[in-house]
């Protein structure tokens, strides 16, 4: 099957970048290009070859650790499957954007690569075991694409990052543990850990610990303060990813460990997930009006958008949680391209993110492509119809209306804070009055830039047009047999 | 009962043949004298004792019989010589690390003394007989602080040989005192004599003093705090070879006696620690020490700026995690500590191989000698960053499974009442602390540059090839666990357990 390429030959990417040696970044960037797109095509052959159904396909099952039933276990349903292509994308995405990358090019894409590993690994993980070491193998790339080629205060970003995600996987493994001991299965198969039935009472208590421990990697608030300083410190590629993929790790699991497996934990949480989410949307997006610096509003929009996830999640109920996969995609997709705009086209030009400087460059006359293309990131971002947001959000607010009426109005207020702060940032940014801008401002865009902003923009237009191909695969994916018991538990039709 | 001789040597032959080495290789230095060359000296010393300790391994491989004599004084099962094998092994690494180093003229001795530190552990391992026990931890010990104070010129070694000794012959009179009450409480000195006396005697005042006391002077062997005072220093003033000696082979050997005799010789006084119920006996005094273990090590490794000190914190930090799954108590316990000594044997000895070649490339061990060690000589900090990341517990890499199933094992006490879960939870607690002196030494050696003029980075031949040799290893056991685990397993259910 396609889809476990995505893992081998993102592996064997690193290896070969790390190898061809730092001497030569052109040939570093080629090859980690052609292994993001060899991976992104892997993904799309694989996603077909699953097709849009209601199954759970086996990609290989072989014993790991017999002694305590630990399998090496990769298999896909339509919600991993939808993951998978995102983390495609994303990829390809984030090198195009990295092409000016030269500093020990060879160590940048081979732990690129590496986390891109980490990322598929997790997305096609039905072994509880193997799904925790490939999440916990997706954080260490991170902290050293930040340390190492970040910006502003990137040592104390990607130590703060680093840190919080260990917590998050801390608090994951002593829930798993616990899930593992109590159901009396011997065995790490996801599948059948759901199926068991965990007692009740360790529900109750692991559910949280689980549920925590992932959604602090997917900004939940208030273990959200990583995720601005971190996309701050971030080179654009890692930002990118950071926003695009690597958030996604942690409503994924949350999801898929979290839910899955423990749906009784999850419908005694759901009203706490529920507050948490919206106050994450609200007040996330108020401290997003207030920034000065460039990324952070994006960094805080991140963290606002990455609520309505958890809010669909909460919802508990089908509408909610396939918005919440879908809004998870359109965030990745859309995000990254910000992330891209922000640090490649605006940061890497002018040196500084600043946005009372940046209003003096007008950068709209300077580089229109980047204002064009920001515009429409814009808008997708606001959730306007035509893009994906429009349609996740759309699906996770009348989810979580039928749950929680109060809470998806709260976060249609959040919609709205949305628009305001992304318009202030779009006008300050660029269409501020010409004033001091330098030649080395208005260096033209390049093509590799230019092809990555098209491909994620495309993609984000594809499922806002479309939705329905994405939305059959998740709720197929939903309907599949991993999925069961949560649906039993959760009363769903 | 008559003892038969010949049965005897069979029994004890690893280790004749361990001893005649050492004599052998003392033999050579003398007979090349002081005119030949050190390099030359070296090379045959360091040689001889590798190819005796191959020797031994093929013996314990394929020839020595399974026993024991004189009611568990010398104990040879499947599981005591694949532990032997090990501690052979590990011997074999610290001996190539030290091909090079230029600490003392005195080859011959130092490859001796270590060999016959060896030959303790050995005992140490094949052992269920306290006073063999006693007598075979003295011998490993004797040798160590030899070992730490071989560099006679340095006085930070010779301060931290003698500080070593005084806490050393300390804890090696408290362990006796406690076996002597062990031995008054039950009138006996074999391990499973001791727990079938106890089996229906029980816990009494003077019992629980004697395993306390035990717990002293099996502690120090370990490092567990509150009798880890000597290692920062021990490690930090010994020659880096002779450290990596002690922070693997002796760990392992310490680790292992430890686990034997929590699971064949105290399970009657067991006792139990679920959450706010303590019944006294040996397992809550480990499970105390764990705790303090895992929390002062932790705290105390985040202020080191000497990479060897940070080790030794680290190691102290790591006792703690062996005795938290040693608190199960059974077979299972002594199943994952062992696995885990093991492979953390491997990653110390690696890392500290790494620690040898730095100090010969730029004369130190503290932070500053690793700034910019990624651009100065990639593939050793490669190896580096695999050992720290090993011991910070990520995958795919050996620390990773090890730790696992050591917090696996721990939450599994007590059934359905997760009894042991504060535990687990201070340990989940303190693994997030070590991340950050983990990740912040990795920082140094691949985020910040090198400093001043670079000098040409001296080849490392044999020692690197040793310390890319561990690197794969920990990188193999930990994507297949099994390679390691399903031996073990097996020489765990012959031996009986």
């Amino acid at each position: 099957m396609a889809l476990t390429w995505t893992i081998w030959i993102s592996m064997l990417g690193a290896v070969g970048v790390y190898l061809a040696g730092p001497g030569n970044p052109a040939r570093c960037r080629w090859i980690a290009l052609m292994a993001s797109v060899a991976g992104c095509v892997a993904a799309l052959v694989g996603a077909s070859q699953v097709g849009v159904n209601s199954e759970l396909v086996t990609l290989v099952r072989v014993p790991w650790v017999k002694i305590l039933g630990i399998e090496f276990h990769l298999a896909a349903d339509g919600v991993s499957v939808v993951l998978v292509l995102l983390t495609g994308v994303a990829a390809v995405a984030g090198i195009l954007f990295s092409w000016n990358v030269s500093l020990r090019a060879n160590e940048f894409f081979a732990l690129y690569l590496l986390l891109i590993t980490g990322v598929y690994g997790v997305f096609l993980s039905f072994d509880l075991f193997q799904f925790f070491a490939f999440y916990e193998l997706a954080i260490v790339p991170k902290y050293f694409l930040i340390a190492i080629w970040g910006s502003t205060r990137r040592e104390y970003g990607a130590m703060k990052l680093a840190l919080y995600s260990f917590i998050g996987s801390a608090l994951v493994l002593v829930g798993v543990l616990a899930v593992y001991l109590s159901s009396g299965t011997s065995s790490f198969d996801l599948v059948r850990l759901a199926d068991s039935g965990v007692p009740a009472a360790v529900q109750t208590w692991a559910f949280p610990l689980v549920f925590v421990g992932f959604a602090i990697l997917a900004g939940m608030w208030p273990f959200h303060t990583w995720a601005p300083t971190g996309h701050v410190a971030a080179p654009t590629a890692a930002s990118m990813l950071l926003a695009g993929v690597v958030m996604k790790l942690g409503a994924y699991g949350a999801l898929r460990v979290g839910m899955m497996v423990m749906p009784q934990g999850a419908m005694l949480w759901a009203p706490a997930v529920a507050t948490l989410a919206t106050v994450g949307i609200v007040s996330a997006a108020l401290v997003a009006l207030v920034q000065q610096d460039f990324k952070f509003v994006i960094g805080y929009s991140s963290v606002s958008h990455m609520g309505f996830v958890l809010l669909g999640l909460a919802a508990a109920n089908p509408r909610g949680v396939s918005g919440a996969v879908l809004q998870m995609f359109s965030h990745g997709v859309i995000a990254g391209l910000l992330f891209g705009v922000v640090g490649r086209m605006v940061y890497d030009r002018t040196h500084t993110r600043e946005l009372t400087l940046l209003e003096g460059l007008g950068l709209a006359r300077a580089l229109p492509f980047a204002a064009v293309t920001f515009t429409l990131a814009s808008v997708a971002s606001m959730g306007l119809p035509g893009f994906s947001g429009f349609v996740a959000e759309m699906q996770v607010l009348t989810g979580a209306w039928q749950a929680y009426p109060i809470a998806a109005l709260a976060a249609g207020v959040g919609v709205v804070l949305a628009v305001a702060f992304t318009l202030r940032v779009l006008q300050k940014a660029f269409l501020g009055p010409a004033t001091t801008v330098t030649p080395e401002d208005a260096t033209p865009i390049t093509t590799p830039e230019k092809l990555g902003a098209f491909l994620l923009l495309g993609t984000s237009l594809w499922v806002g047009l479309y939705p329905k191909l994405l939305l059959d695969w998740i709720d197929g994916g939903l309907g599949s047999p991993a999925f069961a018991t949560m649906r039993k538990v959760l009363g769903w039709p | 009962m008559a003892m038969n001789y010949l049965e005897l040597a069979r029994l004890t032959l690893a280790e004749a043949i361990v001893v005649v080495t050492a004599l052998v290789v003392l033999g050579v230095d003398l007979k090349l004298g002081a005119a030949t060359a050190l390099g030359i000296r070296r090379g045959w010393a360091c040689g001889l004792g590798v190819v005796g300790c191959v020797v031994a391994v093929a013996w314990l491989g394929v020839g020595a019989p399974a026993g024991s004599v004189a009611g568990g004084m010398l104990v040879s099962d499947a599981l005591t010589r694949w532990v032997k094998m090990v501690l052979l092994g590990l011997t074999v690494g610290t001996l190539l690390l030290s091909g090079r180093s230029t600490f003392s003229v005195h080859v011959g001795e130092y490859v001796a003394v270590l060999l016959l530190g060896l030959v303790g552990m050995l005992l140490i391992a094949g052992t269920e007989n306290v006073l063999v026990l006693f007598l075979a931890l003295e011998l490993a010990s004797v040798s160590l602080y030899i070992l730490v104070g071989f560099n006679k010129r340095d006085p930070r070694g010779t301060e931290a040989a003698l500080k070593y000794f005084l806490f050393g012959g300390m804890a090696g009179a408290f362990l006796l005192f406690g076996l002597s009450l062990i031995y008054g409480a039950t009138g006996a000195i074999e391990f499973r004599a001791i727990a079938l006396k106890l089996s229906t005697a029980g816990l009494s005042p003077l019992l629980m003093v004697g395993l306390v006391m035990v717990l002293v002077g099996l502690g120090f062997k370990v490092a567990a705090v509150p009798f880890h005072f000597w290692a920062p220093d021990a490690y930090q003033g010994a020659p880096t070879p002779a450290a990596s000696f002690i922070a693997a082979g002796s760990k392992v050997a310490a680790f292992f006696i430890l686990a034997k005799l929590t699971v064949v010789a105290f399970p009657a006084v067991a006792g139990y620690w679920n959450w706010s119920q303590i019944a006294p006996g040996w397992t809550p005094l480990l499970a105390l020490v764990s705790a303090v273990s895992m929390v002062v090590g932790n705290l105390a490794a985040l202020t080191q700026r000497n990479v060897k000190r940070l080790l030794a914190y680290s190691a102290v930090a790591h006792a703690g995690y062996v005795l938290m799954a040693l608190v199960e108590g059974k077979t299972l316990g002594l199943f994952a500590v062992t696995f885990y000594a093991v492979t953390y044997a491997i990653t110390a000895l690696g890392a500290f191989g790494v620690v040898s070649l730095v100090e010969a490339g730029t004369g130190g061990s503290d932070w500053e000698h690793f700034r910019g060690l990624s651009q100065k000589a990639p593939g050793l900090a490669l190896c580096f960053g695999i050992f720290v990341l090993s011991l910070a517990g990520i995958p795919p890499l050996a620390g990773f499974f090890g730790k696992f199933y050591l917090f696996l094992v721990a939450m599994s006490v007590g059934g359905g009442n997760y009894g042991l879960l504060w535990l687990v939870g201070l340990g989940a607690a303190t693994t997030c602390v070590s991340f950050f002196y983990y990740l912040r030494l990795l920082k140094v050696v691949f985020v910040e540059g090198p400093e001043g003029e670079s000098k040409p980075w001296p080849k490392g031949g044999i020692e690197f090839a040793t310390v890319a040799v561990a690197a794969v290893g920990v990188v193999a056991i930990g994507c297949l666990p099994g390679w390691v685990l399903g031996p073990l397993q097996n020489a765990l259910v012959a031996a009986g357990f």
